[in-house]
């Protein structure tokens, strides 16, 4: 990456923008990518929101944004996006609102509107070339209705509707790759516990106009089960195992923006969430941890 | 002003043109694709400054109109049926953002049966939404209305999107001669849309359509529309009166047709009513006394102007093409809602249902139900409600069934 304010740790942003005191869970790895995404984007944003935990960061009267926000409905925050970025453009074009009154536009959903019910409006949005950015916080369920399976829900892992002894029975939808064939301005993904390269991109995001489109994983301690102190290290073990690749879309190309090497086990991933636990008690089941090995160790042959 | 031969669905487009809309999210869907298709002309040639952006669903159409209007922009949308409940769960979310835009529905019937032709039960579907809404009969008045509409939207008494309904087929693609006010007249009667602080803008943040904790929070804000919508009614008579000094058209939320000496009365809404107009001056040419009540304006409820129209009447007829299935006719139980325990209420509130899906109603049907009427006041007994549907067609739908039958039968036949 070049041209970056982001060279070392020391130089991400020290003041906070985003208020404390929200009714997220404590440990919500949305809401620390979240932190970390608006320290970059600033207040002169508005937030078009869907539904998901995060809806409940603006309850009247209160918000934790020094800038605007809009909510929606589950699957249609990319079109709000678009009703307000052509607005705005409008009011610039005929010099009705000065230019420094501009917003940029920000569509902020969790993994059930991302990856299902708003993947329409979202597919729509970026094949109209919409200038906006959006953030998908993806904590692999339907976080605020108790963790049920969502299109991004990994294989075997325990929901709160696949609680059987084999978890869920599908396998996480990949949205980088659908959302990057439509060949959008930007693609990538981040997660909180990497803050430089979350930084990087949000600034790179930032400089560039058209569909610019984000992943944050999530991790959850209430729907992944674990201690929410452990959200970080958990962060961390996605990318260091490579269940959780970071990487950019731009101009047809893909680069991986941080490749571990070497791999860490997967198991010493899940064996740190409830989620997995029926992977490894009563007995360790050896063949699903070796499948599930497999398939990052493919994901990584290919890169 | 010129006078031109429009259709409905042209003098839709014209309203949204002399409105000087900044914005048109657009669906297609029949039968009200041409009103689409002629601003997205418009805004191509430049004659209409703006953006018209194709969405991908209603849903969306609904939400980006809402959004854009949030952000203080004139915005203009149009819908039709299945699109319109399609979107509805951001035909109720918009409403409570207040932020106020005119939409067009050019209503046809709901499937099942898939249809394309005309009733209300689409557009009555959003009766509860916050959406104010308004009924047209004629082209002349779809365009009016929407200069009106957006004077009623963005007053700040009401903050509330409005629906224009026009009737699908019977007045969509019907040409009428319609009256194009000059746009500087329009200018005087509509200026600019002043969004006040219902708007984004970098200096001045905002949170809009935002969550509330518990009941009583929710119950405020609800309560606040329903009180917007309300004012409504003082609001709809101010901009009538304005629009006539300016125009010379008067078009009252409650039209009164022949009903000063009437002991029965018609009550309807939309483009059917002119075919009842017609059967009311028949039956005044026989002696009797019959009108016309024809509801322009279903929210917010114009209790008083109804009351005023029906005084004095012995029984009324209601003719509802719509049918609210296990109760009747949406308009029938609006009426009584309104007129019951009032001292000079008539005393007789028949339903008819009529006209769904584009059947016709015949002025012997109107004759047939008029005489009802009058059997109801003279018995003081009301029938049950009454679906309008003759013998013939009854027969045709058993020939219909009769070739069903033989088609399901044929492949066992040759098997």
């Amino acid at each position: 990456m070049s041209e970056t304010l982001f060279t070392r740790m020391k130089d991400l942003p020290s003041t906070h923008l985003l208020g404390a005191g929200t009714p997220m869970c404590a440990g919500c790895g949305g809401l620390s990518a979240l932190h970390e995404i608006y320290d970059v984007l600033g207040p002169k944003t508005v937030f078009v929101n869907a539904a998901g935990c995060m809806t409940l960061l603006s309850v009247y009267p209160f918000t934790p944004f020094r800038g605007s926000w809009l909510y929606t409905s589950m699957a249609s925050a990319p079109a709000g996006a678009q009703g307000v970025r052509d607005a705005l453009d409008i009011l610039v074009e005929q010099e009705r609102m000065p230019e420094e009154e501009d917003l940029e536009v920000v569509v902020l959903t969790g993994d059930g509107s991302a990856y299902g019910m708003g993947l329409s409006s979202t597919s729509s949005a970026i094949e109209r070339g919409l200038d906006f950015l959006y953030i998908c916080y993806d904590n692999e369920g339907y976080g605020n209705t108790g963790h049920q399976a969502s299109g991004a829900t990994p294989h075997a892992a325990k929901t709160s509707t696949s609680a059987g002894p084999r978890g869920f029975a599908g396998y996480k939808k990949d949205l980088f790759s659908i959302w990057a064939a439509h060949e959008p301005a930007y693609v990538a993904t981040v997660i909180g516990s990497e803050p430089l390269d979350l930084a990087r991109k949000v600034e790179k995001a930032k400089s560039l106009t058209g569909p610019r489109l984000i992943i944050a994983l999530a991790p959850c301690p209430t729907g992944w089960e674990y201690e929410p102190r452990e959200s970080i290290d958990i962060g961390r073990l996605a990318v260091k195992t490579g269940v959780w690749p970071l990487k950019e879309y731009e101009s047809g190309t893909v680069t991986h923006t941080i490749v571990p090497s070497p791999r860490l086990p997967v198991a010493e991933y899940l064996q740190r969430q409830g989620r997995f636990a029926h992977l490894f008690q009563p007995a360790r089941n050896d063949a699903l941890l070796a499948a599930l090995q497999a398939r990052v160790d493919a994901y990584w042959d290919q890169v | 002003m010129t006078r031109q031969l429009l259709t409905g669905n042209g003098a839709a487009a014209w309203g949204a043109r002399l409105a000087r809309v900044d914005y048109v999210p657009a669906f297609p869907i029949t039968p009200q694709t041409e009103i689409i298709e002629t601003l997205a002309d418009w805004f191509d040639s430049g004659a209409m400054p703006g953006k018209l952006v194709t969405l991908e669903s209603e849903h969306s159409m609904i939400t980006a109109a809402g959004a854009a209007a949030a952000t203080g922009v004139r915005v203009f949308t149009a819908t039709s049926s299945q699109g319109l409940l399609y979107g509805m769960e951001m035909i109720y979310a918009v409403a409570g953002w207040r932020a106020p835009f005119v939409m067009v529905n050019v209503s046809r019937g709901l499937g099942t049966p898939t249809t394309l032709e005309s009733d209300h039960t689409d557009v009555l579907a959003a009766r509860d939404s916050g959406f104010l809404q308004i009924h047209c009969a004629t082209c002349q008045e779809v365009l009016d209305t929407i200069l009106m509409g957006y004077r009623l939207a963005e007053d700040t008494r009401t903050r509330l999107p409005v629906i224009v309904n026009l009737d699908g087929f019977y007045l969509s693609f019907t040409r009428e001669p319609v009256e194009i006010p000059e746009s500087r007249a329009v200018s005087e009667f509509l200026p600019p849309y002043d969004p006040q602080n219902v708007r984004f803008r970098a200096s001045a943040p905002t949170s809009q359509g935002v969550a509330v904790l518990g009941g009583s929070p929710y119950s405020y804000f609800r309560y606040e529309a329903h009180l917007a919508a309300l004012r409504g009614v003082e609001v709809y008579d101010e901009v009538a009166s304005e629009f006539e000094a300016a125009f010379g058209r008067r078009h009252d939320a409650v039209e009164a047709y022949r009903c000063e000496d009437a002991d029965i009365v018609f009550v309807m809404m939309g483009s059917f009513s002119t075919k009842a107009k017609a059967a009311v001056d028949e039956l005044r040419r026989a002696e009797q006394k019959v009108g016309l009540v024809r509801i322009r304006l279903l929210r917010p409820f114009p209790v008083e102007a109804l009351r005023r129209a029906v005084a004095g009447v012995g029984g009324i007829a209601v003719i509802d093409q719509n049918l609210s299935m296990g109760r009747g006719g949406v308009l029938h139980t609006e009426i009584a809602s309104a007129l019951y325990g009032e001292q000079d209420a008539p005393r007789m509130l028949l339903s008819f249902i009529g006209g769904l899906g584009g059947r016709d109603i015949s002025p012997e049907e109107l004759f047939e139900i008029a005489a009802e009427t009058r059997k109801a006041v003279d018995s003081g007994r009301a029938p049950p409600t009454r679906l309008l549907y003759t013998a013939g067609e009854l027969r045709e739908i058993r020939k219909l069934q009769a070739i069903a039958e033989v088609e399901r039968r044929e492949p066992e036949q040759k098997s």
